[in-house]
């Protein structure tokens, strides 16, 4: 028989977190600090629309593009929150969570052989994405001594003729690091001179600590080559509900629309007038739970400092990404051995890209009683692996 | 600094102090002192414990009066007030707006114990109007926090 399975599809690694899922599921009393995703409920109020919604049978289709009255709302926020412009019409998309906006954006604007610019560590997904688009990714290694930042003279490193899109993932998953105003104007002034394009993942940009998040799409030259994706499940701790959006020029979204329509239709209605009332009446939830995190990490930023396991501080998402070089052991062999050890679920900083060796991503969407365990547990294997040194 | 303060404690008084000043990215120090001079101006009025009493043995009842009252020349609500929550079984005195005066939060070790409070004490009183008294059944959720067992820890252990 024939291989059922495409060649470009069996060429694609799976993720490097499902191995250590598998292994932590099978163990019992593990605490886990390895979650994407917040520990918070959804607000109430924001669940009871959705229950609302359910009870007065609006159980249809939407638009392909999603409610008109979400996508108005959607603009609304951009525009207070990030002093971008969209049309609600003509440049907004509502999709199946921040990942679809991610597909969709490279499968509409990658022809075969176009080369995607990916830093890393970043997100799984973007580099699977680009190759099933028929994109050709090309890694940019970001570097702690940059704080993880993406530096101009490392994107003009790695433009070539062939460099049709860049992917902006900051706030970033798994350092925290993020893009100041400067950064990103340093940036832009080459994406502009080069003529590529800007898929900017802004999926944590209510989760930043220091200063506010800046859409690179806000500076001068940038909105019409940029694609701003942002979604619910971070800022409002809805990850089940499935619900992101894209904005850009209507050229871009239209097409977006269109791939959309074909491969989903519409987003999840219930989630939709969930995410309505999110954006209406949400800001002081997502003001409390950054409070929350904010606390959180700066106390896992002390607990690291006390354990001597060099850190820098991240200002932005819920992730702290120690680097654990000194021991002598790849990331994965010190997360599998922390595991089996002290039964403390982390990930491992190369999942996230090859230059993540030597980091671990810790998650700090936990109460602060659940931290304070897997801390002790860390802690303790820490100074064994030092005192054997 | 202070509204930091108080929204983590107000949730957790027993933090420990060097924890706090970490998560405010403050020190000790200026941690305590922000918190005495607000206990001095009595903006921290007090630390509570929160006692579902129903899990213990202990026999209690628990009564919302609502009372209703004339209030007197230049003292307006505050003197009746005062002679109300000055009882030591009176856990809160509010006044209220809407169809009746002041709402009091009574506790006692049994029903007849609470009746002979309102019949004896509250509605002898001269400016009292009159009173109306619930029992609470159950208590499902009080300052904040809910009674009912907390969920455990759905998501999946590791995610990207």
């Amino acid at each position: 028989m024939r291989n059922p399975i495409a060649d470009k599809v069996m060429g694609i690694q799976p993720s490097g977190i499902r191995k250590f899922f598998d292994l932590a599921s099978e163990m019992e009393d593990v605490v886990s600090l390895g979650v994407g995703e917040p520990d918070f409920d959804t607000p109430w109020h924001i669940r009871d629309e959705g229950i609302y919604s359910l009870e007065k049978g609006r159980t249809f289709y939407t638009s392909n593009a999603g409610l008109k009255e979400l996508r108005v709302e959607i603009c609304n926020y951009l525009k207070r929150r990030c002093g971008v412009t969209y049309d609600p019409n003509r440049e907004t998309l509502v999709t199946v969570g921040g990942s679809e906006a991610i597909d969709l954006a490279m499968r509409v604007m990658l022809n075969p052989g176009d080369e995607v610019l990916i830093p890393q560590p970043s997100f799984v997904s973007y580099l699977p994405c680009a190759v099933l688009a028929g994109g050709v990714p090309k890694v940019i290694e970001l570097k702690n001594e940059n704080q993880f930042r993406l530096t101009k003279e490392e994107l003009l490193g790695a433009i070539t003729d062939k460099t049709k899109l860049l992917v902006l993932p900051f706030p970033n998953n798994p350092t925290g690091a993020v893009m100041r105003r400067e950064d990103l104007e340093a940036i832009a002034e080459v994406i502009i001179e080069k003529d590529i394009f800007v898929l900017s993942d802004e999926i944590y940009a209510e989760l930043t600590y220091d200063t506010d998040h800046v859409s690179i799409a806000s500076l001068p030259g940038m909105r019409e080559r940029t694609v701003t994706m942002n979604g619910f499940s971070k800022a409002y701790a809805m990850t089940g509900w499935r619900l992101g959006y894209a904005c850009a020029p209507s050229e871009i979204i239209a097409q977006m629309t269109k791939v959309h329509q074909f491969a989903i239709m519409s987003a999840p209605t219930t989630s939709q007038y969930a995410a309505v009332e999110a954006l209406r009446n949400g800001d002081g939830d997502v003001q409390e739970m950054r409070m929350a995190y904010n606390g959180r990490r700066r106390f896992l930023m002390h607990a690291f400092q006390e354990m001597g396991l060099p850190c820098f501080e991240p200002f932005g998402a819920f992730y702290v990404f120690p680097c654990i070089k000194e021991f002598g052991m790849t990331s994965e062999e010190f997360a599998e051995k922390l595991l089996a050890e002290e039964r403390v679920a982390v990930v491992p900083g190369s999942a996230f890209g090859d230059c993540g060796e030597g980091y671990l991503r810790i998650s700090y969407a936990y109460s602060l009683e659940d931290l304070k365990v897997a801390l002790g547990r860390l802690e303790k294997f820490v100074k064994r692996l030092k005192g054997n040194k | 600094m202070r509204d930091q303060i108080l929204t983590f404690i107000e949730k957790n008084s027993r933090i420990n102090l060097k924890e706090l000043a970490v998560m405010l990215g403050s020190d000790e120090v200026t941690v305590a002192n922000e918190i005495s001079e607000m206990e001095q101006e009595q903006v921290i009025c007090g630390y509570h414990t929160m006692i579902d009493w129903d899990k213990t043995g202990a026999e209690k009842v628990t009564a919302l009066i609502e009372v209703r009252v004339t209030p007197q020349r230049g003292q307006g609500f505050d003197s009746i007030a005062e002679r109300i929550y000055n009882y030591p079984e009176v856990k809160s005195v509010y006044l209220i707006s809407g169809g009746y005066d002041l709402m009091v939060i009574l506790e006692g070790k049994t029903l007849r114990e609470v009746s002979s409070f309102v019949s004896d004490k509250l509605s002898t009183l001269d400016t009292v109007l009159s009173t109306a008294t619930h029992f609470i059944l159950k208590k499902y959720k009080d300052h904040g926090t809910i009674f009912a067992k907390k969920n455990k820890d759905e998501r999946m252990l590791v995610t990207p």
